[in-house]
């Protein structure tokens, strides 16, 4: 009989943030994961299995980027400590693959020999060494070997070179028994300047040629980077992801569309009238179909997120409107959280780990809601398309691409009122520091674009599948039934119908009706359920066959149409939001407040926009 | 003179890089490659009133504030004849 398989030895990958370690980790384990160019992109425990060249599997775990050893932020506090061994529930690593830059050796260098004094096995993968050589670089590898007294193995993580010859090199580290760590001078700055000193020395001595700046990123910071033409180039970046949301996805969108409306009139054509045709076509086909349309919107969107990151401009932008945040307590670091909540706010909040300063870090948690995610657009698209003519004002530029973007400016707009208050309250402190590393551009890498992408597309079907489905038939339930007498309005009777009824009391000073309030309710799960428990409400009340848009254009006012927009910007809903905030918060006490706070901005900017509306007499 | 207010795109070598606070800003500083004999250049000041800038050292470019910029003292470099 076989013996129980032991768990394979485990490696870690370590390095500098913009080191390309993620990278190399897709390479060595073919693991499907984000690829991101901004520092802290690898917030989260990233495992993988590699097989070596002699057939032996070894686990591999991608750590996050970190400067030192001595942690600045949560994620390179995990570093440290899987390295050393303290991490809870965590094996320590039998080996480190230490991924350096080639193209900035002496500083990656130091961090490389800080790791060395722990005394576990280590591997150095020179990484990057085509854009080393493209400026004119060229590494003499007996020397740097030697001087280091580690293997050395040259890479190219995104063309996936050098992968077998680090497989080989590792393999005999794994059965080698740590050495004795050698302890650290006491004095950290006269110790980080001694490592730093002989980093510097032997990048010199293995560094063969004078290397030319990255010609191709400093001919964009040119631009990217100017004074006056930085931040129109960032203003007409988002504009354009704006516009592209729409213009792109219409077609696809369009398409989608016309199958679920051909699909909902088959049903209703050939099955027999009765509860089981209405679930299926007003709760599921109008429902649920309702949210799925617009997958092409978000996976645009996706797309858009993932260029930036990829290439390098995030961490630019960062730069550009580290000035405003500041304005209001916060520093450009809190930007690329910001900026992925666009996509969602679960992973902006998770990337808010980057942030050292505990209340910045909670402030921009706090705030990361504000940035419209994804799953509003559903929402808005759908509003708008119900009440705002789709007037072409220039070209491709039309007026529901304009409005799209003003909902998405007002909610920038309320994150950064929404720190400033923070800031100035409960969340008082020291002015922080702002520094981070701009990384060369790189052009984003297609595989990994779509690989993402397919990601982000299963997540969102699986979402709509469960979820989404189930509120909207638990809904359709509630609407169904029970049965209204003939001459009675069905809404109106059924259990739904009175919670709507109890609810509505607390949203008519607002402008909202029965079936928004209804709507909200299923909504908590997630905001795009309340497009679909929206379209389930309106389907089951009318008898007609005409699509959601053209239900709500008739149902509701121009000024409740706005204001639902208006409550949809500082929307609390959203529960995966609420519980990714309670664990990164360790409890409730944040969530809390973050949905109270929501809750009160919503109503106050819906009520705002509703009598406003009313009294410009639209 | 100090980092914080040399000119763009004029190399200059740090002489010292002074302490704020607990030093921890300081401590970062060095770990992004900031040290005593490092050649610095200015490559570009943010929009929205120069601050902060992105400083050319060693094979990184870093984005600073200024008022970090400050605690760093340069020697400049003679121009090469």
């Amino acid at each position: 009989m076989a013996s129980l398989p032991e768990a394979p030895p485990l490696a870690a990958l370590v390095g500098n943030p913009n080191a390309g370690k993620t990278s190399l980790f897709n390479a060595l384990t073919g693991a499907r994961q984000k690829v991101g160019n901004y520092p802290g992109v690898t917030v989260e425990r990233k495992q993988g299995r590699l097989t070596l060249p002699d057939g032996r599997a070894v686990d591999v775990i991608d750590l996050p980027g970190a400067y030192s050893l001595e942690p600045r932020s949560p994620d390179e506090a995990v570093t440290r400590d899987v390295i050393l061994g303290v991490a809870s529930g965590e094996r320590r690593p039998h080996a480190i693959i230490a991924v350096i830059d080639a193209t900035n050796l002496a500083n990656h260098l130091r961090f490389v020999l800080e790791l060395k004094r722990l005394g576990l096995p280590m591997v150095v993968a020179l990484n990057m060494v085509d854009l080393a050589e493209r400026d004119g670089l060229k590494f003499d590898l007996a020397v740097l070997t030697d001087r280091l007294g580690l293997a050395v193995v040259p890479t190219v993580a995104v063309r996936r070179r050098g992968m077998a010859e680090l497989g080989t090199m590792l393999a005999p580290l794994l059965a080698r028994t740590p050495s004795p760590a050698v302890p650290a001078n006491p004095d950290r700055v006269a110790d980080l300047r001694a490592l730093q000193r002989e980093a510097g020395s032997i990048a010199r001595a293995a560094t063969i040629g004078e290397g030319g700046a990255a010609r191709l990123t400093r001919s964009l910071d040119a631009v990217l980077l100017h004074p006056l033409l930085g931040p129109f180039a960032l203003a007409a970046i988002l504009f354009t992801m704006f516009q592209t949301v729409f213009w792109a996805a219409k077609a696809p969108a369009d398409w989608l569309t016309a199958r679920f409306d051909g699909l909902g009139q088959w049903l209703a054509a050939n099955l027999p009238p009765g509860p089981l045709a209405s679930l299926l076509v007003d709760g599921v086909i109008h429902g649920v179909g309702a949210v799925v349309v617009f997958l092409p919107q978000i996976l645009v969107l996706f797309a858009f997120i993932l260029v930036l990151e990829q290439s390098g401009y995030m961490v630019r932008a960062a730069f550009i409107m580290d000035r405003l945040m500041a304005r209001v307590g916060l520093s450009g670091r809190a930007f690329i959280p910001l900026i992925s909540s666009f996509a969602c706010a679960v992973p902006g909040i998770m990337a808010t780990r980057t942030i050292e300063e505990p209340r910045d870090r909670l402030t921009t948690i706090l705030i990361a809601p504000l940035m419209t995610c994804s799953a509003r657009l559903p929402v808005y698209a759908i509003i708008i398309a119900a009440f705002i003519p789709a007037r072409s004002l220039w070209g491709p530029i039309g007026l529901q691409g304009i409005v799209l973007f003003a909902l998405y400016l007002t909610g920038v707009a309320g994150a950064l009122i929404a720190a400033w208050v923070l800031r100035a309250t409960i969340m008082k402190g020291k002015p922080q520091l702002f520094m981070m590393e701009l990384p060369k551009y790189q052009w984003p890498e297609p595989r990994d674009i779509l690989l993402s992408l397919w990601q982000r597309a299963r997540a969102f079907l699986e979402r709509a599948g469960t979820i989404i489905l189930g509120s909207t038939v638990a809904l359709w339930f509630l609407a169904s039934y029970p049965k209204a007498p003939p001459g009675q309005n069905q809404l109106a009777y059924s259990i739904a119908g009175r919670i709507g009824g109890v609810l509505e009391h607390l949203f008519a000073p607002i402008g909202f009706n029965r079936e928004i309030s209804l709507a909200l309710v299923p909504g908590m799960a997630a905001r795009e359920v309340a497009v679909a428990a929206l379209g389930t409400v309106y389907s089951l009340g009318s008898g007609d066959n005409h699509g959601l848009i053209a239900r709500l254009h008739a149902a509701w006012s121009l000024p409740t149409g706005l204001a639902f927009l208006a409550w949809y910007v500082f929307a609390p809903q959203c529960i995966s939001t609420l519980a990714v905030t309670r664990r990164e918060t360790n409890g409730w006490r944040w969530p809390a407040f973050m949905f109270a706070y929501l809750f009160a901005a919503a109503y106050v900017a819906a009520g705002a926009t509703y009598w406003g509306a009313k009294l410009a007499g639209l | 003179m100090r980092l914080a207010t040399l000119a763009a795109r004029t190399p200059a070598t740090i002489a010292a890089i002074g302490c704020c606070g607990d030093g921890r800003c300081a401590m970062r500083m060095r770990e992004m490659g900031f040290d005593e004999g490092v050649e610095v250049q200015v490559l570009h000041r943010a929009p929205f009133g120069g601050d902060p800038i992105a400083v050319r050292v060693g094979g990184a470019t870093v984005a600073i504030r200024r008022a970090q910029a400050a605690l760093i003292e340069l020697i400049p470099l003679p121009l090469a004849a």
